[in-house]
């Protein structure tokens, strides 16, 4: 076969696959719109200061616990709250707010209820603290590996502690940091476009494969004297270019709207998209090497994905997981490729600390392909 | 001869698909694989095609085997499977354009084949929107791109209407007048056999039954007539008897046949039958025996069943 047959196979293949997903106003959707839409309400929610709101169950007594000024509860809900009826959870609480200019403001509110009420309450998260006041001393009921239902309970036990209800937080020793790259969506943009190429590299390339082989399309293509590579290579460059424009629009966004600057070297992050980009769709041929099922598709793929996207650290640092589980996390191609467009995003990282992540994904990618080649089942 | 299959044997596990067939096609031959569903008929076209591997036997397409020939035999096979899916939002143009890339054929072949095909009209139509005959008109398009020796059709109009099946057939005729190529098309509409093709192979259970042309199919048992008849009301089975042994009733249908060997002996023997089982007739036809009745004849089944 001469180069130039070769070639216009290739480009005829290439082009029937971008029209087709340029054609798919869902693809469009779900690769570009979505994630720019994802990454708007997590940054809005996450930069916005809002207040905090904390719900404490009071066990009653005998009488409503209001109307016994002797207890310390009762004394403090009647000096220092207000009541208030929600109609949305149809209850009415005394609220308590602390102001705070650079942490946010806090409100508790306070219900009165029984012990079996309190239980269920707090089964369902209604609650994050059941308090009991007996012979004029206050027990904090709550679950401790629950890290909400802890900060309450220091708050508010320190309230209760402080001579005439005083609590004030030392706001003057809180200093704002306001250097750039430690905003949460600073450490979200990144994350959010090395999961988008996970996703759409391995949903893009293995389904359509999957697809294709099910639907009898690849058995006929083989049918012709097409270079059966090409088939391949041609899916998996449409896919390198959905990417890049995937990533370059929500970069575009993520810059004008939450002024968003990469830091470090442009050709070293492009260096790692191109190396993530190779693990991703190795990963993805290989998994849809074999079978002719969407179904069993659907599971492989999510097998893969759901993990990563769970435990690679996109939406949260990865460093709250057990330690020995952090240096197993840190091998998963997408964590490699989420610190490292991060790094070169946030700490000005260039070549010199990604070049060698950018070659264990590459050699992932290689061998993984390969294997997928080896087993590839044409029909 | 452009194909030559020897003895060919496949099974799948338990079931034996192709049983020690033999074919043989000369250029510009059409020939029909006839038989039902399940005879065996699209396992052998696969492994005419170089798609499915026989377990025993040869294969030669144009003197050649496929192994070590694959590149050149897909470059004189046109071919179209049974099913076939292509992009659905690509138009009929862009596809062709893209197989036509594969035999480095050009857009004035493509134009051709559009106009030989009839779907100048839709050219600009997504593949989605075609259809199902204008789409099987489109995998024949793509089958006739490379100008094929061997053009080799698996059921092309199954599932279609009558108007959209005789579009099927006015192109293969057309290319029967006006070129050398060879076609095997299998089919279970014996209608279809009888139009377009020289050659028919009845098929059933992986083996041959007959093979010849139509003429020689019809004409080489006695029993060229075939009496088609109705009864008053509705009957499971009606019994057999000695004396017309090949009489067939379809409960489906509400009707029976049988071939007029000897016009006196035979109708004596099924208006005796009618009498014994008291049964009434509501309408009778004597009409020439077709290939259906041959292949009910043969197996006890209809080719459509």
């Amino acid at each position: 076969m001469n180069k130039f047959l070769k070639f216009r196979q290739l480009y005829q293949l290439i082009k029937a696959h971008f029209l087709e997903l340029m054609r798919e106003p869902a693809v469009l959707f779900w690769g570009i719109v979505f994630p720019i839409l994802m990454s708007l309400g997590l940054g809005v929610a996450f930069s916005t200061k809002q207040d905090v709101i904390r719900k404490m169950g009071i066990i009653k007594t005998t009488n409503s616990i209001v109307a016994d000024t002797s207890t310390f509860i009762g004394n403090f809900l009647v000096k220092n709250t207000s009541k208030e009826y929600h109609a949305g959870d149809k209850t009415t609480y005394y609220s308590f707010k602390i102001k705070n200019e650079k942490l946010g403001n806090t409100t508790f509110f306070f219900q009165e209820t029984n012990w079996k009420d309190a239980i269920v309450a707090l089964k369902r998260g209604k609650f994050n603290v059941v308090m009991e006041e007996k012979n004029k001393k206050i027990s904090y009921f709550f679950d401790p590996g629950n890290p909400d239902a802890q900060l309450t309970y220091i708050k508010i036990s320190k309230f209760f502690e402080s001579k005439d209800y005083i609590y004030q937080e030392k706001t003057d020793q809180i200093k704002m940091l306001s250097l750039e790259g430690t905003r949460y969506i600073d450490f979200l943009i990144p994350g959010l476009i090395a999961m988008g190429i996970m996703m759409s590299t391995m949903w893009g390339i293995s389904y359509t494969i999957i697809e294709r082989r099910s639907k009898k399309f690849l058995r006929r293509m083989v049918s012709t004297p097409m270079k059966k590579s090409h088939l391949l290579i041609s899916i998996i460059i449409v896919r390198f270019m959905m990417n890049f424009i995937e990533a370059a629009l929500l970069y575009i966004f993520a810059y004008f709207v939450f002024d968003i600057h990469i830091q470090g070297s442009i050709p070293a992050l492009l260096m790692v998209f191109i190396a993530g980009n190779i693990a991703f769709a190795g990963i993805a041929v290989f998994i849809s090497s074999n079978t002719s099922k969407t179904e069993i598709g659907n599971g492989l793929i999510n097998v893969v994905v759901m993990p990563m996207m769970v435990l690679s650290g996109i939406f949260f640092s990865y460093h709250n997981f057990p330690e020995w589980f952090i240096p197993i996390i840190q091998k998963f191609p997408l964590t490699i490729m989420a610190d490292d467009i991060r790094s070169i995003f946030i700490e000005g990282a260039g070549f010199a600390e990604t070049a060698l992540h950018s070659m264990m994904l590459t050699i992932t990618g290689i061998v993984f392909f390969a294997a997928g080649v080896k087993y590839f089942k044409w029909y | 001869m452009i194909i030559e299959a020897r003895d060919i044997y496949k099974s799948f596990k338990a079931v034996h698909a192709v049983n020690g067939i033999s074919l043989s096609i000369a250029e510009g031959q059409f020939v029909a694989l006839l038989g039902p569903n399940g005879a065996g008929k699209t396992t052998l076209v696969e492994m005419i095609e170089g798609i499915q591997q026989p377990d025993k036997g040869e294969i030669l397409i144009a003197g050649k085997k496929w192994k070590g020939n694959e590149d050149a035999l897909h470059h004189i096979i046109g071919l179209s499977l049974q099913e076939t899916y292509f992009i659905d939002k690509l138009t009929v143009h862009e596809t062709l354009c893209l197989f036509a890339s594969f035999y480095d054929e050009r857009k004035t072949r493509v134009a051709e084949v559009i106009d030989l095909i009839g779907l100048e009209e839709k050219k600009k139509s997504y593949v989605v929107n075609l259809s199902g005959g204008q789409r099987q008109r489109l995998t024949l398009g793509i089958a006739l791109l490379n100008h094929p020796k061997v053009l080799i059709l698996d059921e092309p109009t199954t599932g279609l209407d009558p108007n959209a099946r005789r579009e099927i057939w006015k192109i293969l005729l057309e290319l029967k007048k006006k070129s050398n190529t060879s076609l095997l098309l299998t089919t279970h509409y014996m209608e279809e056999a009888e139009q377009l093709c020289d050659y028919i192979i009845i098929m059933d259970k992986g083996s041959i039954l007959k093979e010849g042309s139509v003429t020689q199919l019809l004409n080489k048992e006695k029993g060229s007539k075939t009496i088609e008849f109705e009864l008053e009301g509705i009957y499971e089975t009606i019994a057999p008897a000695e004396t017309l042994p090949g009489i067939f009733w379809d409960n489906k249908t509400q009707k029976g046949s049988f071939q007029l060997f000897d016009m006196g002996k035979d109708m004596q023997a099924f208006l005796h039958i009618l009498e014994e089982n008291n049964l009434r007739i509501k309408n009778l036809e004597c009409r020439r025996k077709s290939l259906d009745d041959l292949f009910t004849s043969l197996t006890g089944r209809h080719l459509h069943e």
